[in-house]
Formats: structure tokens, sequence, C-alpha cells
């Protein structure tokens, strides 16, 4: 069975913390962060990076498109310890 | 250029005008007196010849809307009401100037205020030249007096409003409207196929989206775009004066009337000269722009001017500002749809302008 | 950009699953925080993209929080007078019939000043899409009673909440126009949810596609938040939609064409 390791990147200044991503996280990687952006927003971020499996869900309910996601698939048989392969 | 020649009624030339003109879509709604337009147009089927688009609307103001649409994408569309109707269709014409659309709109005027009568009026004056609807524009306005000119402006309020990027009205009446007298018509024109570069047509690699709107909510941009407007009115001023004289080379006094007024005024003018009184008639045909400078140099050998105009007085105001307090300026007008006859007016013009 | 990322060895341009279209223009949308319009705005733009119809198509946008809807798409538009946007689209359409139109309003565009435009549009059947975003509120003018505001729910005009004996109901708007002919696509879907925004977004490429086949009307209603004007988080707004919004307006296609 294979595995996805996926990895958000946030563009924090467009970010307007509205939070709907981090309910759509399946994998509890999305948190709100304490610092504020330019605007005043508690922008999302990967609190816990490890964890996001790259299903976009944030990235397609996130009114403001500030969220790009990437992902490879991990080899099956790695399923002790998160190593990280090239592309796939 | 061999012209044909029809025996038609006003509304009827429009609509047969405007096939041959090429125009690309009418858009309309029936109200008295002007339902010829659309009936002949649908009767005629241009759609099958020429591919112009003939749509009736569910209102008057959802065809001003559908007007805007087809002229943002750079069409020849026009639209044709009366005045209930263009009232309504205000909002959608203060859009098609913000947003620097062509398009005619074509008011066959009745009697109001309200639902008022179906017979003639010029009691949309002020609506048309003034405005109407919200904000600092103006259209071009155009007053036919005949069936011929009802044909005729049907290509020229094209070519201003395409000039000027600049809605056109046709402001006519119920008289004109349903008489019935002969017209030359020119031949069947191809349909246009080029875009301007501003209209919406699906934005290709090439440019920048256009974007048809008339909103910016920047002061300061707004300031400018309104004294770009106010450029393009002056040029319009300064180049699309239009009138008719008749008889005012040695006039002592002077009638100024448009439409169904000046075909009234006409026999007065020759009324009055049978009795010894000389006058003569200006007949603006741009209504704007207004001939202010003509009637301001004929302020200078005339002794009075009667404005007539079928309504309460409202072209009298434009006629007193043209001349500026240099000689009295009476107005004289029947309302309710009701015609003046050539001897009301020169009895009027003889009692308040020469006295006794 | 100032960006946080998470592993940062995964990011490199052959991995990627998502980024947003570049139909979207790099102006920030005016919206609230959590609002649905940001969505539907992205979704549709991915759509013209993926069908390739930048260089055919024309929208229409409405008055109401997405009036500078043409900031932030980047294809041809017209900016309609309230509630006269399907006038506007079918004027377009009828001298453009080669174009993909669509018209993008509101509830107090749609449903109140514009219902007989949306209405005739759709008897009409003219060949165009309408988008209705239906959040049951006045948004841009401060959050007053919409058309489609529920019972009892307040605003800024019904303050002690919508009194049907003195307001009238709600109006449905995608079941009344699934009753007429003209119209030849009719659902309600919603973008507060990934599943759903994959749900509208197929909604909205099947009513793209059935524009090609001029057949009539496709309208697709997208029921979403107003937490401003519902005076929530969006995150609360999202719940609220859940269990009031969707009650009243359920979601799925009210009609699909016969075959």
């Amino acid at each position: 069975m294979a595995k996805f390791k996926g990895s958000i990147v946030v563009d924090i200044e467009r970010c307007k913390g509205c939070e709907v991503c981090m309910v759509s996280c399946p994998t509890d990687t999305i948190a709100m962060s304490k610092e504020v952006n330019g605007k005043g927003y508690h922008y999302a971020y990967p609190l816990n990076p490890e964890l996001c499996n790259g299903c976009a869900n944030c990235a397609m309910v996130c009114p403001d498109g500030v969220i790009t996601v990437y992902k490879i698939k991990i080899k099956s048989g790695d399923e002790k310890g998160i190593k990280i392969n090239e592309g796939q | 250029m061999k012209k044909e020649l029809r025996l038609m009624k006003g509304n009827e030339a429009v609509a047969e005008a405007a096939i041959r003109a090429g125009v690309d879509g009418y858009f309309g709604y029936p109200i008295t007196p002007q339902t010829e337009v659309i009936e002949y147009l649908m009767e005629a089927k241009p759609y099958e010849t020429t591919g112009m688009v003939v749509l009736q609307a569910e209102s008057e103001i959802a065809a001003i809307n559908m007007v805007y649409g087809a002229a943002g994408c750079g069409k020849k569309v026009m639209t044709s009401s009366s005045s209930p109707g263009i009232s309504l269709k205000q909002e959608g014409i203060s859009y098609i100037a913000g947003a620097e659309l062509p398009c005619l709109v074509v008011n066959v005027v009745r009697g109001g205020p309200g639902l008022g009568t179906i017979q003639p009026a010029q009691s949309d004056y002020f609506q048309a030249t003034k405005g109407g609807g919200h904000g600092d524009y103006h259209l071009i306005v155009l007053a036919p007096a005949s069936v011929q000119e009802m044909a005729d402006f049907v290509e020229l309020s094209f070519e201003l409003a395409f000039k000027y990027r600049n809605p056109v009205m046709m402001l006519s009446d119920g008289a004109i409207g349903q008489m019935m007298e002969k017209v030359y018509l020119g031949p069947q024109k191809e349909r246009s196929n080029s875009v301007p570069e501003w209209a919406t047509t699906g934005k290709p690699a090439s440019r920048e989206r256009n974007i048809i709107t008339s909103l910016d909510l920047d002061p300061n941009r707004q300031e400018v775009f309104n004294q770009k407007l106010q450029a393009k009115y002056d040029e319009i001023k300064k180049n699309e004066v239009r009138y008719e004289e008749f008889q005012c080379d040695d006039a002592d006094y002077l009638l100024v009337a448009y439409g169904t007024s000046a075909r009234v005024c006409q026999k007065s003018v020759q009324i009055g000269r049978d009795r010894g009184i000389k006058v003569g008639l200006l007949r603006p045909i741009t209504l704007f722009p207004f001939p202010t400078k003509r009637i301001n140099e004929l302020a200078n050998h005339v002794k009075g001017i009667l404005s007539v105009e079928m309504s309460a007085g409202q072209m009298v105001e434009d006629v007193l500002l043209s001349v500026n307090g240099k000689v009295p300026v009476y107005h004289f007008g029947r309302m309710g749809g009701i015609v003046t006859t050539p001897e009301e007016v020169v009895d009027t013009l003889k009692s308040k302008l020469i006295g006794g | 950009m100032a960006v946080v990322t998470g592993i940062k060895e995964i990011i490199k341009p052959e991995n990627l699953v998502y980024a947003k279209t570049k139909l979207m223009t790099e102006n920030i949308l005016s919206y609230c925080p959590g609002c649905g319009h940001g969505t539907a705005h992205r979704i549709l733009a991915e759509l013209i993209d993926e069908e390739g119809l930048q260089s055919e198509t024309i929208g229409v946008s409405p008055v109401g929080c997405s009036v500078f809807l043409y900031n932030f798409i980047d294809i041809d538009w017209q900016e309609a007078a309230h509630g006269r946007a399907p006038a506007v689209a079918t004027g377009i359409k009828r001298l453009l019939p080669d174009k993909f139109v669509f018209t993008y309003q509101g509830d107090g565009d749609l449903a109140a000043i514009g219902t007989a435009e949306t209405i005739h549009a759709c008897n009409r059947g003219e060949k165009i899409l309408i988008i209705f975003v239906n959040n049951g509120i006045y948004g841009m003018t401060g959050g007053q009673m919409a058309p489609t505001t529920l019972p009892g729910m307040k605003s800024s005009t019904s303050p002690f909440g919508r009194d049907v004996k003195i307001m009238g109901n709600p109006l449905k708007m995608a079941d009344i126009v699934a009753t007429l002919p003209g119209a030849y696509y009719v659902t309600r879907q919603s973008v507060h949810k990934p599943a759903n925004v994959a749900k509208t977004k197929r909604a909205l490429r099947k009513a793209i596609n059935y524009q090609k086949l001029n057949k009539g009307t496709c309208l697709v209603e997208i029921v979403s938040n107003c937490p401003s004007g519902w005076k929530m988080t969006p995150v609360e707004s999202n719940k609220w939609m859940e269990e009031n919004m969707f009650p009243f307006y359920p979601l799925g296609d009210l009609k699909t064409p016969e075959e």
C-alpha cells in the first residue's frame, strides 16, 4: 500500500487566518500561528509537517488560494520510520 | 447610389433603416406609440438575412441591459421605447455612458408625467438633454422632424455613437412615429466585422483583459475619468451641432422648435409673413449639443424669441441660456398630447412678443 | 512572497499536486476571511484554464461583494447593473454565440432586484451559465436581509429575526428556475469542505460543457457563508450553514438533462 508524504507552502501575507484549512486537514498538520502577518491575521502554517500526506484538502478549501501543495510517494516497506525518497 | 422610395410610418422607417444600416441587434419592449418598431423587425426577420438579432425583452430595463452587454462586445445595437419606458432605462443609460459604450436609444415621446397619454408630446427634453439618469453625462440627442429623418438618423446615430463611444438618443414623438410619409431608403449595408480594441470578445494572449465597467472607488481616478467625459462632451459641442434655418436672415422674431413643433412652426412662419410679421424658424436637429452659438447670433438682430414645444417649457431654458438676456424669450406649447396649430403659434407670438 | 513551508525536500516542481491557477490574478481578494466567494472564484478560474477557454470567455460580474470579480480572474469582463447580469449576458451571448458566457451573482442581485431577469433568461433558455452564490444576506452593504434569508434569521434589517408574516418566506430560486423548460441543468452545491469543492467543480465543468450543446440555461447555486454578515467566525459560519442553510436549501441536482 503506497503512502504519500506531503509538504505545503503557505503564502502567509495573503492568509486571512480563517482556519477553514485547519478544520479540513485530516492529519492535524495545520495550526494557526501565534504571530500575525502584516495585516494582523494569525496565519496558517504546518505545525506538524511530518504528518502531512499531501491530500490538498487545505488548498482546495482555501478561499484566498494561499496554499500550494507538493507530495511524493513513499515506497511500501518503509512503514517504520519516515524516509524521504526522490520523486517517485 | 439608388435609393428605394417607400411610404412608411416613422416607426417602421426606423426599423427598416436599422436593417439596412447593418445594425447588429435590437432589444425592445412593446409600448405605445412605438411598438411598430419591434413588430416590423419581427416580421422582416433580418436574422435570416443579415443575422441581426431581434429580441423582445421582458421589460425596458432588461432591454437596455441587453444593449449594454452587446455594445460592450463592440456591436451596433439599439433599443426603442416611449417616455415611461425610457424612464425605466435611465439606470442602464447612465451605465452605458459611464462605460463609454456606443448605442442608439429611440424615444418616441408621449404625454406624461406618469402613465400620461399615448398622444405625442415633447416633455422629455430635460430627461434627454440634461441627464435623465444619474451622474455627469450627456447623450447626443438627435431630433427628427420627418419620417425621412427617422430613417436617416439611424445611421448617423451609430456614426456618432462609435466616433465618441457614447450613447445617442433619437428624440422623436408620437406624431412622427405614427405618421406616414415618403421615405427614400439606402441600400442594404453589410454588418461590420471590425472589433473595437476595447470590446469584450474573449481575452487573447496578445492583450490585457478588457473590462467594461463604470465603477471606480478611487476618487482621484474617478475625477480624472469624469473630466475625460466632460472633455468629450466639449468636443461634441464643438463638432456636432446641427440645425436648420427657415427664413431667419431678415427675421424680426424667431421661433425655435424641433420635431413636430418645427413642422407646425414652418407653417406659422408663412402665416406670420402673410400677416406682415417677419418671423423665422430655427430648428435644432441636435438638442445636445444645442445650437447655442447660432441662437445667440440670431438674438443680435431679432426682437424676441418664442420657443414652441409640446410641453410646459423645457427647451425654452436652453434658449434663454443661449440668448443670455439679449432679447425677451417666451415659451408656448400645448400639453396633454395636444399638437399646437400654426395659428395658435402666430397668435401667441403676437400677444407675447409684439403686443396686440 | 513570505511563506512558511513543510518539509523542504519535497517541494520540487515535479512533486506539485496543487497550485492556484495562473488565471487568478495577483490581486488580493477583497473578501472577508473565510468567505466562500474566494473558493468559488478559484475553481471557476481553474476550470476556464483547464478547458482552454480564457480567450473564449466573457464573464458578467454583479453588484454585491463580488463586484470586483473582474479584478480577480484574467478574462474579459462586463460589470452589470444590480440584478441585470442575465440581461447583459443575453446581449453578449446573442451577439457572440460561440463564446462561453456566464454570470456570477449574489442573492440580492439574482433573487431580489434581478428576479425578472433571472426568470426570463432561464425561461428563454439563454445559452449561458448563471452562478448563484447564496449566503442569505446582503454582504456588501453591511448585512441586510435578503430574499433568501431564512425564517427567524437575524440581519441588520431583520434585527429580531425574519418574520415570515410580514416579510414572506425565503425564495428558493433554483427550485423555481428548475420548473422552467428553458433551464437545462440546475444544481445546488457548496464550497465549504474539500469534497463539496470537488463536487461543485464537477458541476461547473458540466455546465461549461453543456453550454456548447446550445440547449438551455445552466444554473449552479452555491450555498455559501457570510461570516461578517452572520456575525460568526468562518469555521462557525460553515457549521451554521450546514445545520441551518442546507436543510432549507438542500444540495444536489434539481434538474439534469434527459439524456
